[in-house]
C-alpha cells in the first residue's frame, strides 16, 4: 500500500482532521499530508495529541501520524487528557527499531513501545499489509464504542 | 541577559478570569489546568467551558484544534505563564495557522500557582514578545480590569489569532474548590453544546 491510497482509506472512513509529526516509516503519506492546507504540522507529538483532542471535541474525527520516539512524549496528554476525558483519537505511529539494523536511538522504544502502551491501557494494533481496511474498520469501531483513543503501528514496508 | 520583570501587580487572577468568564457571550473556552480552571469555574460554569486537569502546556494547542475546527465559532483560551512555557511550540503553531477565531489570553503572574508559587521563569522572559516574533496578528499587554476587558471585547470583534498578555499578581484565593465535574461529562457536554 502507499501513501495516497492510504489517504485515502482514511478518508474513507471518515477522518477529517490531519495532524503529526514527520516520520521517515512512511514517506510516501507524507508526502500526501505536505500537499494537504488543511495538515497541521506540530512542533510536538504531545501538541498534536492537544490538537487533535480539541477539534475531536469540536466534531472532528482526527487521526494523529507520528513516530514511536514520540510515544514518550506523549504519555502526558494520552493519560490525563486523551484518556481521561474520553477523547477518541486515531494515532497511526512509525515503528522505528523494528528492524535489527535501525539506527540505535529506536533499538529501545522499538522493542518496547507495546509495554510502554500496555502500561497505561492504551489500545493498539499493529498494521498488516493487505489488511488495512480491516484495520482502520476495527480503529473506528473502537473509538465509537469505546470513546477511548487507538494507535496503529505501522511497521516498515506496509505503507510504501 | 536576563530581563527582571517585576511581579508588583494590582491586578488578581481570579479578578481577571472572572472579567473574561463575566465578558464571554458564546464562545468556546479553554482553561489551563489548575488554578485557572478553578477559578473559571467558580466565576461561572458554562457548557461551553472545558476545564482542564493535568495536560499541562496542552491548552493552546486544544483551543487551536477547536478554532480550526470550526471556523465559524469563537475561541477563548485562558493560559498561564507556567502553561506556555511547557508549550511553547504552541505559540508558534497558532501563529502558523492563523486562526482568525482564536484569543489566547494568558495570564502571567510569573510563577506555578498551581503547586504552591514556585518561580517561572516568566518573570525574565517577555512572553508578549515571543508571541510577537511568532506572528500572532495583535499583541496587546494589560494590568488592569478595565484594560482586559476593553481588550477582550476588541479581540471578540478582531481578526485573529489575537494574544492578551495580563500581568497579574501571584498568589491565589484562599479556599477555592475544584472543578466537582466529572472529565468525562466536561467533555460529553462540551461536545453537545458545539454540535
Amino acid at each position: 500500500m502507499n501513501g495516497p491510497v492510504f489517504r485515502a482509506l482514511l478518508l474513507e472512513h471518515g477522518f477529517d482532521f490531519f495532524t503529526g509529526v514527520p516520520d521517515s516509516t512512511f514517506h510516501t503519506l507524507w508526502v500526501e499530508l505536505d500537499a494537504d492546507p488543511a495538515y497541521v504540522s506540530a512542533t510536538s507529538e504531545n501538541l498534536a495529541l492537544g490538537l487533535a483532542a480539541g477539534a475531536q471535541l469540536a466534531g472532528r474525527q482526527p487521526a494523529v501520524v507520528m513516530q514511536n520516539s514520540g510515544l514518550g512524549l506523549s504519555l502526558n496528554a494520552f493519560t490525563s487528557l486523551l484518556q481521561l476525558y474520553r477523547i477518541p483519537v486515531l494515532v497511526v505511529v512509525g515503528w522505528r527499531g523494528h528492524d535489527p539494523d535501525d539506527a540505535p536511538e529506536h533499538r529501545l522504544i522499538g522493542a518496547r513501545w507495546a509495554e510502554l502502551l500496555d502500561s497505561v491501557d492504551l489500545s493498539h494494533a499493529v498494521l498488516e499489509e493487505g489488511r488495512e481496511n480491516e484495520a482502520l474498520a476495527h480503529a473506528t469501531a473502537h473509538l465509537r464504542d469505546r470513546g477511548t483513543p487507538y494507535v496503529l503501528v505501522v511497521p516498515p514496508g506496509v505503507i510504501q | 541577559m536576563t530581563v527582571a520583570i517585576s511581579l508588583a501587580r494590582e491586578l488578581t487572577r481570579a479578578d481577571a478570569v472572572a472579567a473574561a468568564i463575566d465578558g464571554v457571550e458564546d464562545e468556546l473556552v479553554f482553561c489551563a489546568t489548575g488554578m485557572i480552571s478553578r477559578e473559571a469555574f467558580a466565576a461561572g460554569d458554562r457548557a461551553r467551558s472545558f476545564y482542564t486537569i493535568g495536560s499541562m502546556g496542552l491548552v493552546a494547542s486544544l483551543g487551536l484544534g477547536a478554532a480550526l475546527a470550526r471556523p465559524d465559532e469563537r475561541v477563548l483560551v485562558l493560559d498561564g505563564d507556567g502553561s506556555v512555557l511547557m508549550g511553547m511550540g504552541g505559540l508558534a503553531m497558532i501563529a502558523e495557522r492563523a486562526p482568525r477565531n482564536l484569543t489566547h489570553v494568558v495570564l502571567d503572574n510569573g510563577t506555578y500557582g498551581s503547586t504552591g508559587d514556585q518561580r517561572a521563569i516568566s518573570d525574565a522572559v517577555p512572553l508578549d514578545e515571543v508571541a510577537r516574533a511568532c506572528g500572532y496578528a495583535h499583541v496587546v499587554q494589560v494590568d488592569s480590569r478595565p484594560a482586559l476587558e476593553r481588550e477582550l471585547r476588541c479581540a471578540r470583534e478582531a481578526d485573529g489569532p489575537v494574544f492578551v498578555h495580563v500581568r497579574v499578581a501571584p498568589g491565589n484565593v484562599r479556599g477555592i474548590g475544584r472543578v466537582t465535574l466529572d472529565p468525562e461529562e466536561i467533555a460529553r457536554r462540551f461536545r453537545e453544546s458545539v454540535s
